[in-house]
């Protein structure tokens, strides 16, 4: 079982790959949209190359779900994810860190969740279940 | 001009693999201007031409049913320029294919040697958004795709000569 810093390393190769950035320019924190360029298209692309290069299985809308609250006002209202938004947001993504998002839940906010470190958590999970099983 | 960028296949595995081959020539109108007295095939077109050997695999794959577009080309390298004369053989590889899309290695092959390899990303149109956007219809695999997809049923075993015999 790789420790979270190896998963990191390998992360960053991936993205290296698939957004053509330079290594260094890859934080822990740095968001893939926002820091790294990335683009809708990027996402499936990232999707693959996680997948060869962990030798995992990356169900559709898994790591990066496409749609979670289809502008039902339970979830979002007046731009903003409200506190069920949140709990159903802590249930699809259990590996998002959600400490600085839910101070102020701005629903334009939403895409800084998706971190390199992010990808790195859901990475040792389903390294951690593929282990157990 | 037609947008037809590969010849032939003379290969074709089904769901895994595609060879097809482009014959140059001087002919051909980007020569004239590509450059005038140095006629080089330009590489977006070899590009196009090893995405179209991939995009008809990936397309197969799925009958048809799916739009298939050129999504992205994560790494592109041309060893060297292929000119007017020259045979080129596309030889494409299926690495990942899904619902939402497909990704395929490529490489192109001139006199056994390779010229320039590829990575290419297709990305399957939302079959829902697309169809109301853009009908039923599949304007990726049209009349002049189709043509060439048909000719696939009658594709020959490569001859053992030239680049298209290497695997």
């Amino acid at each position: 079982m790789p420790t979270q810093d190896e998963i990191f390393t390998k992360v960053s190769a991936t993205l290296v790959d698939a957004l053509n950035v330079d290594e260094d320019e890859i934080k822990r924190t740095s968001t893939l949209q926002g820091d790294l360029g990335a683009e809708s298209i990027d996402f499936l692309d990232i999707v693959f190359r996680l997948e060869r290069e962990f030798g995992i299985k990356i169900p559709r809308g898994e790591l990066f779900p496409e749609s979670i609250f289809q502008g039902d006002p339970e979830f979002v209202q007046n731009g903003k994810v409200t506190p069920k938004g949140l709990e159903e947001l802590r249930h699809r993504m259990p590996f998002a860190d959600l400490s600085t998002f839910e101070k102020n839940p701005e629903v334009s906010k939403l895409s800084d969740l998706f971190t390199v470190d992010l990808i790195t958590r859901y990475i040792h999970g389903k390294l951690q279940n593929k282990n157990a099983g | 001009m037609r947008w037809l960028w590969i010849d032939r296949f003379i290969e074709f595995e089904s769901g895994k693999s595609a060879k097809a081959v482009k014959n140059t020539s001087l002919a051909e109108d980007h020569f004239a201007q590509h450059f005038a007295s140095w006629p080089v095939m330009p590489a977006s077109l070899i590009l196009e031409g090893l995405a179209q050997t991939g995009g008809i695999l990936v397309g197969e794959a799925n009958q048809f049913k799916e739009k298939v577009v050129l999504a992205k080309v994560p790494r592109a390298i041309f060893h060297r320029e292929m000119l007017a004369g020259e045979t080129l053989y596309y030889h494409t590889e299926i690495l990942h294919l899904r619902p939402e899309g497909a990704s395929v290695s490529g490489t192109v092959v001139v006199d056994n040697q390779v010229t320039a390899e590829a990575e290419i990303f297709f990305a399957h149109l939302d079959q829902n958004r697309s169809a109301a956007i853009f009908g039923e219809h599949n304007f990726v695999f049209g009349s002049e795709m189709r043509t060439l997809v048909a000719k696939l049923t009658k594709v020959a075993k490569p001859a053992a000569a030239n680049g298209a015999a290497s695997s």
